[in-house]
Parts: structure tokens; C-alpha cells; sequence
């Protein structure tokens, strides 16, 4: 991570400010009945007719030190929750949907094996949304990288600017098999939505992930990024992550450990 | 003679009549009206009949960009609930057979639904849209741990109940 840090370079913050932050923190804290209860949850309990909010970014880390060779709970999950059909069980393989992927990568000088899903990365500076020349292609207010398929006309720019391969065409009518909280298809472009229906649900978290919890391998971990005492937060601060080519300076939602 | 052909007359008309009178379809008027069945669940729908009929299609896209652009997922004027109260009882759809509430309408008007291109036209929990029924069969064994938790039988048996 290129642009981090030290912690000593930053200015330390005036006592007003502390003074502010503190109060804001105790407001965010919400209705504390004692540490741990609280009457509401913040962030994650987002009144239905609420905008999703720029207070909030949801991001995703991998664990790919416990990611399981051969497992395919994720991807099976993010199938069934969104009714995309397995690769494998797909009449033209080559082109089908594919919403996650597992990757199963070697070195070639030490032959070490590294496991991981790969997605929607839902990068801060989306490429998709660049070259999108309908306005199709969207960043949410909270981070999630999105296509609106009402304007979508399936021209397939954002799959060539992806840097992650993360984004398919529907090539195959889908014939009412889509599910009534995932509106897909012919003609337009999907990928990963974070389980958007979920989130606004107010789940806190993805299919995939809870799919691993699950499985026991607890290699996905979901949450706001921008909420300190969130499990992600905590997590993120203690294990050295890394982003998928870091180099192109996208600020990714998701976030890799082990690789 | 003349008596007998006016007779005639009023016969064949009182036939024509009842004729016609047995038909569902009044057939004045060229094209057979819509059929509009009463929704199967719910009184009465979010706004008057009149003002539905004539503006859901405005409602329903001012919905819809709120809801994918900034996640706002109220249910009022939400085509996921219009799916649920009108989906037919015999195809379990709002647009699988030519009498279900949207076709009905629409093909009367020739005016083409894309709604459905890529929403699902089965209301959630219903047999008709389970998953085991989907594309996603192969996930049965998981879906068998998660039925008892999550899906009961009175949604399994759908809408009609």
C-alpha cells in the first residue's frame, strides 16, 4: 500500500476537534444501555426509505491463509443467492455469468499454492464507471459498484476497462428464472453487488461470506470500512493486506491477506 | 308470408342476442376487453384504480431509480409488491399467460412490458419460485438444510393461500 502513512506525520488534532470527535463518537454510539447494548445499530440498520449513505463504505476482506483448496462454498453461495448458473453447468461455459471465481495461483520458483475469490474489487475510482457511456455503470453512495441495467445497453466497455475480469454479459435469455430480488438479463452487464439486496435488507453481510463463516474457514470478512469498531476495521488494522495491482491506484473495497 | 318472415326475424335476432350474451366478452366494439382480475391478496392497491391505471408506469420509474441508484426500498409503488398482490392465482405470475394482470392489459393495448425481461414475473416464497424449481437445483442439499428455518409450508404452497 503505497500511499500509507506514518502515523507521527499527521498532525495531531487540535482539542476542539478532539473535543468534537469525542462528542460525536458518544452521538454515533447511539442509546448505549450498557457497553455492548445498544437500543439501535448504526450504520447497518438503514431505514428502508433511506439513501444508502457516503458514511458508510462497504469493503470485503479475504483471508487467502484460510481459504481452502478445492472448497466452493463462496462461489455455489453467490449462485444461489442471485440465481446466476454455475459455469460448470452452463450450456456455453466460456460465456457465462460469472459473478466470483475461485483462483487457485503458484509460484513457479517455490511452487507455493495461494487460494482466492475473486470479484467486483468495487474500487473507490471504478474503470467501469469511466468508460461507461451511459451513465450505466454506478458508484453507490456506500462504495458498491453497480450497473443499472435500465441503462444498460451491453456494449461491454466496462468488461474490457475491468482490470479484475470481474464483470460478464448476460449472452442467454433467462427465461423468469431470475430471482425477485435480483433483476438480470439478456443484454446487459453484471458483476458482484455485494448482495446489494441484503445489505439494504440490513443483513451486514454478503452471501459468500456467510457462506464461508459456514463452512468454518471464517476467510471472508465483510463490513464498513469507515466504521472503526467494525470487525473489517479491526481486522484490517492488525493484518498486512494488500490490494490487486495496487499500481493502478483504485482504492479497492476489497482487500487481501496471504497473497 | 310477410308475418312469417318478420317471425323469422325476431328469432334469429333473440338468438343472436342470446348468442352473444353467452359469451364472456361483449363483442361490441372489435377487440375483446382486457380481462382485469382483482388482486389476490390486498383491499385496495396504493392509489385509486383510475389514477393506477393511467400513471403506475410513472410511479413505478421514479421507484425504480430511487431504489437502484440510492437503495431506497420502500414498499409502496415497489414492482416486487405490485408482483405479489396481482400474481395470478393459476400461474402463480403476473405475466406467464395472456389473462395474467400486466399481459392483459398490455396486449389489449399493444404496448410491449420490458419489465420482465429481467424482473422476475413470481411473487418470493411462492412453489413457482422456489429455488428448487430455478436454474439453481444443485444446490438442493444445502437449500434441504436451510427449508425448515426458512421457507414454510404455507409459502411453499404460494399465493393462493
Amino acid at each position: 500500500m503505497s500511499d500509507m502513512k506514518p502515523r507521527s506525520d499527521s498532525t495531531p488534532a487540535s482539542p476542539e476537534r478532539r473535543r468534537f470527535v469525542g462528542a460525536a463518537t458518544a452521538t454515533a454510539a447511539g442509546l448505549a444501555i450498557a457497553p455492548g447494548v445498544m437500543l439501535y445499530e448504526v450504520a447497518h440498520g438503514r431505514a428502508e426509505d433511506q439513501a444508502a449513505s457516503s458514511a458508510v463504505r462497504w469493503g470485503m476482506l479475504v483471508d487467502a491463509t484460510k481459504c481452502a483448496t478445492g472448497c466452493n462454498d463462496c462461489v455455489s453461495a453467490c449462485s444461489t443467492e442471485n440465481g446466476w448458473t454455475p459455469v460448470a453447468e452452463s450450456k456455453h461455459p466460456k460465456q457465462a455469468p460469472q459473478w466470483i471465481r475461485k483462483l487457485e495461483l503458484q509460484d513457479p520458483l517455490t511452487q507455493m499454492e495461494t487460494n482466492l475469490p475473486m470479484m467486483c474489487q468495487h474500487c473507490a475510482e471504478p474503470p467501469c464507471v469511466d468508460v461507461c457511456p451511459t451513465g450505466a455503470s454506478f458508484k453507490r453512495a456506500d462504495g458498491i459498484v453497480l450497473v443499472n441495467r435500465h441503462t444498460c445497453i451491453g456494449c461491454r466497455y466496462c468488461m474490457m476497462a475491468c482490470p479484475y475480469k470481474a464483470r460478464s454479459l448476460v449472452h442467454e435469455p433467462l427465461n423468469d428464472t431470475q430471482k425477485p430480488d435480483v433483476p438480470r438479463g439478456i443484454g446487459c452487464v453484471e458483476a458482484c453487488t455485494f448482495c446489494v439486496q441484503k445489505v439494504d435488507r440490513g443483513d451486514g453481510n454478503t452471501a459468500c461470506a456467510e457462506a464461508c463463516t459456514a463452512a468454518g474457514h471464517n476467510a471472508l470478512v465483510f463490513g464498513d470500512m469507515n466504521d472503526p469498531e467494525s470487525e473489517i476495521s479491526k481486522r484490517l488494522r492488525e493484518l498486512p493486506t494488500k490490494q490487486v495491482r495496487a499500481d493502478l491506484n483504485l482504492n479497492l473495497g476489497v482487500r487481501y491477506h496471504g497473497i | 308470408m310477410k308475418r312469417l318472415l318478420a317471425l323469422g326475424a325476431v328469432v334469429l335476432t333473440t338468438a343472436a342476442l342470446a348468442w352473444a350474451g353467452s359469451e364472456a366478452q361483449p363483442k361490441t366494439g372489435g377487440a375483446p376487453k382486457p380481462v382485469i382480475a382483482k388482486a389476490v391478496k390486498g383491499e385496495q392497491c396504493v392509489e385509486d384504480n383510475d389514477y393506477m391505471r393511467r400513471n403506475h408506469m410513472k410511479v413505478l420509474n421514479h421507484h425504480r431509480d430511487e431504489t437502484v441508484l440510492e437503495g431506497i426500498r420502500t414498499k409502496k409503488y415497489s414492482l416486487k409488491e405490485c408482483i405479489n398482490c396481482h400474481a395470478s392465482e393459476k400461474t402463480g405470475s403476473v405475466a406467464a399467460a395472456k389473462d395474467d394482470f400486466c399481459v392483459s392489459c398490455h396486449s389489449y393495448a399493444a404496448v410491449k412490458i420490458d419489465c420482465f425481461d429481467c424482473h422476475s414475473t413470481k411473487p418470493q416464497g411462492t412453489m413457482a419460485m422456489h429455488p428448487l424449481n430455478a436454474e439453481t437445483a444443485h444446490y438442493k442439499h444445502k437449500l434441504a438444510a436451510q427449508a425448515t428455518s426458512k421457507v414454510s409450508a404455507e409459502e411453499m404452497a404460494g399465493v393462493a393461500q
